[in-house]
């Protein structure tokens, strides 16, 4: 699939907003994030990071000026639950920060808390499921693509929080967020890891079978329909850099896991919590390279009826 | 709405017979014809005159080379055979070429159709047409991605060229486009009745395009399915295609291919050119 990158702006930054809302709003609800005012800050940049996102999937429509009408179809289109998850989640922010913004640290910023936390996980849910459901793209099918959409969520929402806290209120927070992201990210790249092996080891479908052709013999498609590209072509027969694909997926995993880890070890071992925004920055920037490969490594079906191109 | 209708007992559609389509792409020419200027029109092109013109198309012709394996054909060891120069005795089969038109299936149970957001993409109750509301798509493609057929093709989201079929007021649409089945020809009245066919159908000089009702078993479509043996592609993804190929038919010989280097013919001996003794031998010994 053709890796755009509007929708690879949409789920990282949207993601990482969800995933820092949700944080806050499950420490919110324990009463554990000190003190209540202090979550205006944190709750901005996640509107920052969703609304940057959501703005960024408009790019990827012909007609974003009618945007509107993805909310119609929510009973049977994931896409379209996902255009309403993400717009009702804004009301529970909108209450934690009424609720942060007047001083009301009581029952009420707690049900607001657990009610974003559950809105915005619920809109991770439907991202991922827009992907799922799609029958066609058989590497979108496996079974690690939800846990994943809902660990890099948190993890690259989780380590923003991080950063605020720390820069905040320096090591006073304590280190059970630091400690429970650092343990995210290592189940998240052993979870990647084994999606990779398994993509890998997804049979490509043949062109016999896509025509119908193989009850005949060998079947090679010997002449496309045009001799340029089409839209067919580009968007779902997209083989370029693959050949580039260890590699990145190697530099993913060293960013997402591997600098978060050694930076949540230095930072709680050295006390130089001013490091946590370089773990935040270096996710954000590993997830860019997870979810190009993401798309530049999913076959379409439809590619089988189509010339078979060197990479 | 992009929730799908009751079962249409009416299924409109398609039957492709792979056998004798010469891949002329005349079906594909005219359906653009068609429905560039039909109601679901333009179909606008990018660079339509330049070096890498890009454009919507409903219906393209792929050419595919089947080498037959098959336990009954001539020469099995083909590629084998092929190495070996005194290869006189044995029969390396030529790899028959099909022509394969390639559409929107109007499947019965298609992800195309709830996948849409909006409600542009739906199915209709009454025929089982499967269309697209141009003035309610915002080309998101997630249709197109949930075809494993490639049916469905956005127009022109982002024209490279300032060339894009100038002059046209459409000629940015950015929504995606499919097969109407020519909707707008079918039920036309201003139409000849045997008019009232698909252009690509209409345009087949070989007559290997068929337009019926899958649905009644009595239809001419449907009796020559069940008689040709005509198969739905990918039927594995559950979206029930509504259109069928024709397997191309087997060669004379029972096999899927022709062959190469045809099996030498028995010596023919012209006796009468043979010297008198010679001529007696042979009529001596072929008594």
């Amino acid at each position: 699939m053709k890796p755009a990158l509007s929708v690879i702006f949409f789920t990282v930054l949207s993601g990482a907003g969800y995933g820092l809302w949700c944080l806050l709003g499950l420490a919110l609800t324990a009463g554990i994030y000190p003190p209540a005012a202090g979550a205006l800050v944190p709750l901005a940049f996640g509107f920052v990071l969703v609304t940057a996102g959501l703005l960024a999937s408009t790019l990827h429509l012909g007609r974003p000026e009618r945007a509107w009408r993805a909310l119609t179809q929510w009973r049977s289109s994931w896409l379209s639950r996902e255009g309403i998850a993400a717009l009702i989640t804004y009301l529970p922010m909108l209450a934690v920060a009424w609720c942060a913004y007047a001083g009301r640290e009581n029952t009420t910023i707690r049900i607001a808390g657990a009610l974003l936390a559950l809105c915005a996980l619920v809109t991770v849910w439907c991202t991922a499921n827009i992907y799922r459901s799609l029958k066609t793209i058989r590497a979108w099918r496996a079974r690690q693509v939800l846990p994943l959409y809902f660990m890099f969520a948190l993890l690259s929402g989780g380590l923003w929080l991080w950063a605020w806290l720390s820069l905040t209120a320096g090591s006073a927070f304590g280190s059970g967020l630091p400690l429970a992201l650092l343990a995210l990210a290592v189940i998240a790249a052993i979870v990647k890891a084994d999606y990779w092996k398994h993509v890998d080891t997804q049979p490509a479908g043949t062109t016999g079978h896509a025509t119908g052709l193989e009850m005949l013999g060998r079947v090679r498609a010997f002449e496309g329909p045009v001799t340029e590209d089409s839209y067919l072509t580009r968007e779902m027969a997209f083989v370029l850099a693959r050949k580039h694909g260890a590699r990145l997926r190697r530099l993913a995993i060293v960013l997402f896991t591997l600098v978060p880890a050694l930076t949540i070890m230095v930072a709680l071992g050295a006390g130089a919590v001013w490091l946590a925004p370089v773990a935040a920055l270096a996710v954000i920037a590993g997830l860019f390279i997870e979810r190009w490969l993401f798309f530049a490594e999913a076959r379409h079906a439809v590619a089988a009826f189509f010339p078979q191109r060197q990479a | 709405m992009t929730s799908l209708p009751a079962p249409t007992k009416k299924k409109l559609g398609l039957v492709i017979d792979l056998d004798i389509c010469v891949g002329c792409h005349a079906c594909a020419v005219a359906c653009k014809e068609w429905n560039d200027g039909g109601d679901f029109g333009p179909l606008a092109d990018d660079d339509p005159y330049g070096a890498e013109p890009l454009g919507v198309w409903f219906n393209r012709v792929h050419t595919y080379e089947v080498q037959s394996t098959g336990a009954n054909d001539a020469g099995g060891n083909a590629q084998l055979d092929l190495l070996h120069l005194d290869g006189a005795s044995t029969a390396a089969p030529i790899p028959q070429m099909v022509h394969f038109p390639r559409s929107c299936l109007h499947c019965e149970t298609p992800d195309c159709v709830t996948v849409c957001p909006t409600g542009a993409s739906y199915k209709r109750a009454e025929d089982g047409i499967v269309l697209v509301d141009q003035d309610k798509c915002i080309g998101c493609q997630l249709c197109a991605w949930a075809c494993p057929y490639g049916a469905r093709e956005i127009a022109l989201p982002h024209p490279q060229t300032s060339t894009s079929d100038a002059g046209r007021k459409d000629s940015k649409r950015g929504t995606m486009q499919k097969c109407t089945l020519c909707v707008d020809r079918i039920y036309n009245e201003t139409l000849d009745e045997r008019d009232r066919q698909p252009a690509c159908v209409l345009a087949c000089p070989t007559r290997a395009r068929m337009f019926g009702d899958l649905g009644d078993p009595d239809s001419d479509v449907s009796k020559t399915v069940a008689a040709r043996g005509g198969y739905a592609l990918m039927p594995e993804f559950g979206y029930q295609p509504v259109n069928r190929y024709l397997p191309p038919r087997p060669r004379r010989d029972g096999s899927h291919a022709a062959t190469a280097v045809a099996t030498p013919a028995a010596e023919t001996l012209e006796t009468e050119k043979l010297p008198p003794l010679l001529r007696w031998l042979d009529k001596a010994l072929s008594r």
